[in-house]
């Protein structure tokens, strides 16, 4: 067995435990309730603006964005304006498809090769890791946005609307959450091809693997509390209330699984400017995607750019006069 | 050559399943036909560069200074802060293997640390251990850097970035599939100018930057020879044509100034792709009275120091704006070459510019503006060509390529760096009438190096350079065997020398040319005489036939 990811599967399970017991135990519903999420929101916020400007104050020497199309050229060549830019306008759309497609991850191949008389290197189209992709990130997505609900009052419409969408099938009772169900299976894809795609595996280290269990330790929390245990909602909304009002209460009836759910929710929070996941931010940031490629037509500036020894034509020319001379060429200087 | 691995000895190495195991645990075995030798210590002197001594990679001792592990640590730090591209590069990879089988010596070698994730990880290990809190505080717990994929820097490990930043051809492929954008290129420069601090270039590159420092050009040649040179095309071109398409050198007040790489000068078949140039500006000439003049000191269109590092890629590239200037020429035009484009299109006016002594490129022949380069002041010569047949000022004979049966390899640089796909794509249907497109998961963005590129265009590591061109030899054995393709079109001066070796190897029917040969074939001149050869001396479509009747 991998320790690369059996390290990181104990280590989401201890988490676990230590929430789980300290609140049935212990009785540390104060910190896991309150304290760790105030200081895991802390230290997200902190985090994640310490990182994204650690990038924003390095320079931008040169433009020098990944052009994957045809370029503006002479006026009867059509560009590529989405995947090769040269306006803004055109770099927002590509950032957008970046952004909310996956633009690039949808061109994803397969190179395959075949040892016989043929020896064909073949590349097919690649499609499950951006499925996979889409539908992690987007059902998180709604997921966060449902659980918008616990932390508002009265609930926006455009919540209740997105969660009345997302248990639209109306199976079961209470009604099955159709952005669960994905996060749960898109998590367990990915976790799977981590493991068993040779290459992947082999790129993979620790760090890539606790995410992942920590993601479906959460949803699996979440799924445990609505669907089988029936946490008291009322009582959790009392103490997520608290927490947005400034004015913390812990309610009476809320058990150890749901403060283990926030405890590992919290701990993802902080983890994620100290980590990979910081790829949220940096997506922005990314020099071969957000820029122009006008190069050629508007001049970039280098705040560093510093002046360099070039070897002259004055120089040159001294090196060598008499065998320009004799070979025709004009020289600026005779003798 | 003689002792070279065979096709099929290379091709039964290759596996695409790594083993199990921890690549950080891997040491690297620098193997001969993989690497290339290290740099001449008079080239580096040549440059400035430091740590200059004789030293072999095989050896144990790389005679590097005493606080080289400092060197490079306030070389990364330097570096975090002057490139956010090497900064967020750095951080945000989620190691998703989007592209891991994307690199054509990944693919030719089956080396998983050609993946170019773990191309990257191997500084990112570095990075992580060194500059992230995460990764200091983790360091410092037993098994704790295991747990965040950290190392420290050893001289095992600066080995491997030696052995694998120079098995990258820097040609971008793998960032076109990356969901952030991370581009490999980028990672591998910064790999690159971190071991010049060591002074750990390898002789391919650095003797030519010092020859073009000195010279004009990478290989060497010097003002009278390369006139002797021209000579020679201008004889080859008389004996073809009966015109003389002379070229003028150094000329104060021409027109426009023309640059390209000095392959072109120098190794068939680049050279009939120069002689395309001298038959194509004669015509311009007789034509249209237009006045370019080439220069023998910023006679190099490429740019070695861009594989060394930004500060030799300046010093190298500013000669182009000072001989523009120095002759007085309107603009510059470029021939055609890959990353020398890179170069021109992405760094030239942000290092040595602005341009403001020359004119905004206007073609004088057909008046159109180069909106695209009005800043930058230099054209690509396909730009220019394509423009001039789309108006229709070029007499063509296609026919004349009707021997040739082409495909069209997209090289790295115009494609991921430039976005030039249509251009080239438009000249060869006007002067070829056999045209036939490769796959299209190797062609245009996606298209795959030549193998050769970024400075790996060596003898000594030709297994490398033959795995890494396996991709593209196997796109180009498919047309071969389904359209009767002969040859491959190149834009590219490293292609033009660097293909023809990985034809012969995989596919030896198939010959190599750049498109302004076919241009040369194709011109008719103003007073030609009836041409019974191309410019490889080879017969004309149908002239044979003439002659039995």
């Amino acid at each position: 067995m991998n320790q690369k990811y059996l390290v990181p599967l104990a280590g989401v399970f201890l988490l676990f435990l230590v929430a789980y017991t300290g609140v049935e135990g212990a009785g540390l519903q104060w910190l896991f309730g309150v304290v760790v999420p105030y200081a895991a929101l802390l230290a997200f916020l902190a985090g994640f603006f310490y990182r994204v400007m650690g990038w924003a104050s390095s320079a931008v020497p040169f433009r020098i964005p990944t052009t994957c199309g045809q370029a503006k050229s002479l006026p009867w060549i059509k560009q590529n304006w989405v995947d090769d830019p040269d306006t803004a306008g055109g770099v927002f759309v590509r950032m957008l498809t970046e952004i909310f497609l996956f633009r690039s991850l949808f061109r994803n191949t397969r190179a395959a090769f075949h040892r016989n008389e043929k020896n064909r290197l073949s590349y097919s189209w690649e499609i499950f890791l951006w499925v996979g992709a889409m539908a992690f990130h987007y059902s998180f997505l709604v997921v966060i946005l449902r659980h918008l609900r616990f932390f508002t009052s009265p609930v926006p419409g455009c919540v209740k609307f997105l969660t009345k969408m997302d248990g639209i099938l109306q199976i079961g009772l209470p009604e099955l959450r159709i952005s669960g169900v994905v996060l749960l299976l898109a998590v367990f894809f990915l976790l799977l091809r981590r493991i068993f795609d040779a290459k992947v595996s082999y790129i993979s280290q620790a760090a890539d693997y606790f995410p992942l269990f920590l993601i479906l330790a959460i949803a699996g929390t979440g799924i445990c509390m609505r669907y089988f245990t029936r946490v008291d909602i009322i009582g959790v909304k009392e103490l997520t209330m608290g927490l947005v009002t400034f004015h913390p209460v812990i309610p009476k009836g809320v058990g150890g699984l749901f403060y283990a759910h926030v405890f590992m929710v919290s701990i993802l929070f902080a983890y994620i400017p100290n980590s990979k996941l910081m790829h949220m931010g940096g997506i922005f940031l990314s020099p071969t995607r957000n820029m122009a490629n006008n190069n050629r037509a508007v001049r970039h500036i280098n705040p560093w750019n510093y002046p360099v020894k070039v070897h002259t034509y004055e120089e040159y020319e001294d090196d060598f006069r008499e065998k320009m001379i004799e070979a025709g060429l004009p020289v600026d200087k005779k003798e | 050559m003689a002792d070279q691995i065979k096709p099929d000895e290379l091709l039964d190495k290759i596996d695409h399943t790594p083993e199990r195991g921890d690549w950080m645990h891997t040491a690297v075995q620098i193997r001969p036909g993989m690497y290339c030798y290290s740099a001449n210590p008079a080239s580096l002197e040549t440059m400035d560069m430091p740590n200059v001594r004789k030293w072999d990679p095989l050896d144990e001792d790389w005679k590097l200074p005493e606080n080289w592990q400092e060197i490079i640590h306030n070389g990364i730090k330097e570096r975090l802060e002057r490139f956010r591209t090497f900064k967020v590069f750095m951080d945000i990879c989620v190691r998703c293997g989007a592209c891991a089988d994307k690199c054509h010596y990944f693919l030719g070698t089956g080396d998983p640390k050609n993946m170019p994730v773990l191309r990257a990880e191997l500084l990112r290990s570095v990075y992580r251990n060194d500059f992230t809190t995460v990764g200091k505080i983790l360091s410092s717990i037993p098994g704790g850097k295991k747990l965040y994929g950290s190392r420290p820097l050893t001289l095992d490990v600066l080995k491997e970035w030696w052995y694998y930043f120079f098995q990258c051809t820097e040609c971008r492929r793998c960032s076109v599939f990356c969901p952030y954008g991370i581009d490999t290129a980028e990672i591998t420069i910064m790999g690159r100018e971190l071991l010049n601090l060591l002074g750990l270039n390898i002789d391919w590159i650095a003797t030519p930057v010092a020859n073009c420092n000195n010279t004009g050009n990478h290989l060497g040649i010097q003002p009278h020879a390369l006139m002797g040179m021209m000579e020679f095309f201008t004889e080859d071109i008389e004996e073809v044509t009966g015109v003389n398409c002379a070229p003028q050198f150094n000329k104060k007040g021409a027109d426009i100034l023309f640059i390209t790489p000095s392959g072109d000068y120098f190794a068939d078949p680049g050279t009939y792709t120069c002689q395309g140039y001298l038959i194509l500006f004669k015509y311009l000439k007789e034509k249209y009275g237009l006045d370019v003049t080439w220069s023998t000191y910023a006679s190099e269109g490429g740019n070695f120091g861009s594989f060394t590092s930004f500060e030799a890629s300046k010093r190298l590239n500013a000669k182009m704006y000072l001989e523009a200037k120095r002759l007085g020429v309107k603009w510059i035009l470029g021939g055609e070459c890959g990353h020398m484009w890179r170069v021109v299109h992405q760094y030239m006016d942000t290092m040595n510019g602005p341009a403001d002594f020359l004119e905004e490129p206007v073609n004088p022949i057909t008046g159109t503006k180069f909106e695209n380069a009005k800043s930058t002041k230099m054209v690509h010569i396909i730009e220019f060509t394509a423009d001039l047949i789309k108006h229709g000022k070029l007499e063509l004979d296609k026919s004349r390529n009707d021997n040739v049966k082409l495909t069209f390899h997209d090289s790295c640089n115009p494609s991921r760096s430039m976005g030039m796909l249509e251009e080239p794509r438009y000249i060869i249907n006007n002067v070829c009438n056999n045209f036939y497109e490769m796959p299209p998961n190797t062609i245009r963005e996606q298209t795959f190096c030549c193998g050769s590129g970024a400075g790996l265009n060596a003898g000594e590591n030709i297994e490398l350079r033959m795995a890494g061109a396996l991709p593209r030899a196997t796109a180009v054995k498919y047309v071969h065997e389904k359209f009767g393709v002969n040859r491959l079109g190149a834009i590219c001066a490293i292609d033009r020398a660097a293909l023809p070796t990985a034809m012969e190897y995989w596919v030896p029917e198939v010959g190599v040319t750049g498109l302004h040969e076919l241009i040369g074939n194709a011109l008719i001149l103003p007073g030609e005489k009836k041409r019974t050869e191309d410019l490889r001396f080879e017969p004309l479509p149908g002239v044979e036939e003439e002659d039995d009747e």
